[in-house]
């Protein structure tokens, strides 16, 4: 039971940055209906500044990852500026190619950067682990933080995208980016705006997987973007609620799939649900389902 | 005599290209004119051409993204080695033109039915959705191909799952991948299953059937209401993307003596699509071109060592960036408007949902 509890806690963890990663991925959806598929490199970016900060200025934890979410924040406005802003009218498959030379781009400048060795990440928590069940139990620091993050992020925005201003003109061009400009809304400052917070989250989700799992290099990103993104969708991608369900779920079902069926399969598993869930409910768990006009 | 039509015109002019591309390789080869390194990517380059045809078909034609184009690949390069030991195993064929053809003729096979059973259940979503399940059935295959063992011992084929222990010559070593593979690819062979997948896509293209996919891609209700039978062309596209993606998938394994699943991962996928985007999605010819040109390309680029590839990034963003830049597009379309009167700009829509 105890083990069960563990495998399910682990899964709870490691779901949670699937969640924060998801989160990034669906709000850029949901405004620029763009997959955007260099975000699992921004993750791998955030991790670095935050290794660099630890390592060469021996920084403090927290402003290690203040200044990894600095610098992200800017990347992504770099990015989404210089190759997805010219591409607003292109068909999205443009728009994904693109995507997909930024991720390129960004995975081999950190190889010229930092080389193909993997850096061994040491963790930014310093939260002690919390024993439970007279020891049976241990729940690690970076677990304890990373629920906790992902639960104050998912608080966070949910108030940010219902109470500000800027929340609801985020809603409101994703809604109908026309009738948005319209009523005085600045599109493209709003688009910028959801992609700094993307990104600022994908750092902060960088930092959190690589203290939980310390091997860091140059493709880190590529493996969690992809199975944050099947969160997103597994969720109803374009939802905020859903991603950090998806995200979840789909964390416990990695764990849980890989401890008591296969080790190999464990991926399999995962995208057999996903999947399964969508055969089922063609947007996701919680996607609005869209009617088809003529 | 008959004036040709335009769709004929524009066969002839692609199977040319294709032939003459052909010749010029054989006398460079016969000259000694070409560098090791190339001669290497001889056959990858033909693959990749017959890969991003065979998706050109399903992103450009039939307007569905699929992002699990190697996994049929791969689909098809296992069975293709599976199936090459053992018809030299089991029945000692030792022509290696027959077996070559047999077993890409098998992996075509196995590849197909994969697309079946993927594209049943996948051909009902739509856009996106479409997009991450085919990803999801491309990483499935691939994990699964990692814990699969099988050997060959005289006639009898062993298959066995996470279980190394199997009596005979291991053909299949689950992580390891095929090891000890007879290379009997040529690029003469290559070369025939480029003409062979020209023939099927551009006939199927300018059939009925491709017709009514293309009326599909252009508008599901529409089609639909003029009683088209959706899932079946669509069927009819992913399979026969699926069965050429196969065919070329054993041809590629059969020109390595190791093959892994890994190199059919999604960056796999990625860069097929990337050939089909790049030359010009529901064009054939640009399709052939761009794979060629760009499986090249890394090569050409070796001068500049590490930096290759992040040439290669800037290379790939500049080029989307500037063929959809309104002004070098309208000047793009008035140029060759004229000599493609059948891809209207909508055509460029395809894939993704909007």
């Amino acid at each position: 039971m105890t083990l069960f509890l563990s495998y399910l806690i682990n899964g709870i963890s490691l779901g949670s940055v699937y969640a924060i990663i998801a989160l990034g991925y669906t709000m850029v959806y949901g405004i620029a209906k763009m997959l955007n598929f260099a975000h699992g490199d921004v993750i791998m970016v955030g991790a670095y500044i935050s290794f660099c900060a630890m390592q060469y200025l021996g920084l403090p934890a927290i402003v290690c990852i203040l200044m990894s979410m600095a610098v992200c924040t800017i990347l992504g406005i770099l990015i989404e500026g210089l190759a997805y802003k010219p591409l607003r009218q292109a068909p999205s498959l443009a728009v994904l190619i693109t995507a997909i030379g930024v991720s390129y781009f960004l995975q081999n400048m950190a190889l010229l950067i930092w080389g193909s060795n993997p850096k061994s990440f040491a963790s930014v928590v310093r939260v002690g682990s919390l024993s439970l069940f007279q020891g049976k139990l241990l729940i690690s620091g970076e677990t304890i933080v990373t629920v906790l993050a992902n639960i104050v992020i998912m608080i966070a925005l949910t108030l940010f995208t219902g109470k500000t201003k800027v929340g609801k003109a985020m809603r409101a061009v994703s809604e109908d980016k026309g009738a948005a400009e319209l009523m005085g809304i600045n599109v493209n400052a709003t688009i910028s705006m959801t992609f700094a917070i993307g990104s600022a989250l994908a750092a902060i989700a960088g930092v959190l997987l690589c203290s939980a799992y310390p091997t860091l290099q140059p493709t880190t990103g590529s493996m969690p973007g992809i199975k944050a993104f099947t969160a997103a969708v597994f969720g109803g991608i374009g939802s905020i609620p859903g991603a950090m369900i998806g995200g979840i779920l789909l964390g416990v079902i990695e764990i849980l799939g890989k401890a008591y069926i296969s080790t190999e399969l464990g991926d399999a598993f995962v995208f057999a649900v996903l999947i399964v869930v969508l055969l089922v409910k063609p947007t996701g768990l919680l996607g609005k389902k869209v009617h088809e006009k003529v | 005599m008959k004036k040709l039509s335009k769709s004929t015109v524009s066969n002839i002019i692609t199977y040319g290209i294709v032939i003459i591309a052909f010749i010029i390789c054989q006398a460079m080869l016969s000259a000694g004119a070409m560098t090791r390194s190339l001669r290497g990517q001889l056959i990858p380059i033909c693959v990749y051409i017959v890969m991003a045809v065979s998706l050109n078909l399903t992103v450009g034609v039939s307007g569905e993204l699929s992002l699990g184009h190697a996994g049929f690949m791969s689909v098809g390069a296992f069975s293709g080695i599976v199936a090459s030991a053992w018809l030299a195993s089991a029945f000692h064929l030792e022509n290696t033109v027959v077996r070559l053809i047999l077993s890409m003729i098998i992996g075509g096979i196995f590849a197909g039915f994969a697309g079946v059973i993927i594209g049943i259940p996948v051909l009902r979503l739509q856009g996106d959705y479409l997009a991450i399940v085919t990803l999801a059935f491309g990483e499935i295959i691939r994990n699964v191909l990692n814990c699969l063992y099988i050997s060959v011992d005289g006639r009898a084929l062993h298959i066995a799952f996470s279980n190394p222990n199997i009596p005979g010559t291991v053909i299949l070593n689950g992580p390891a991948g095929a090891v000890g593979v007879s290379k009997i690819a040529t690029f003469p062979m290559a070369f025939a299953l480029i003409l062979f997948t020209l023939m099927v896509v551009l006939n199927l293209i300018h059939s009925r059937s491709g017709r009514a996919i293309m009326a599909i891609r252009d508008s599901r209700i529409a089609a639909e209401s003029v009683g088209i039978n959706i899932t079946k062309y669509k069927m009819m596209a992913f399979v026969t993307s699926a069965v050429l993606a196969g065919m070329a998938g054993s041809l590629y394994g059969l020109n390595y003596s190791t093959v892994t699943a890994s190199k059919f991962k999604f960056d796999t996928s990625i860069l097929v699509l990337v050939f089909v985007v790049l030359g010009g999605i529901g064009n054939i010819r640009g399709s052939i071109i761009a794979a060629a040109l760009l499986t090249v390309l890394p090569e050409l680029l070796r001068a500049f060592s590490d930096y290759r590839m992040l040439i290669y990034a800037i290379v790939l963003i500049l080029v989307m960036l500037a063929t959809n830049s309104p002004v070098i597009r309208s000047m793009f379309d008035r140029m060759t408007y004229r000599r493609r009167p059948g891809l209207p700009e909508e055509k460029q829509k395809g894939g993704a949902a909007e």
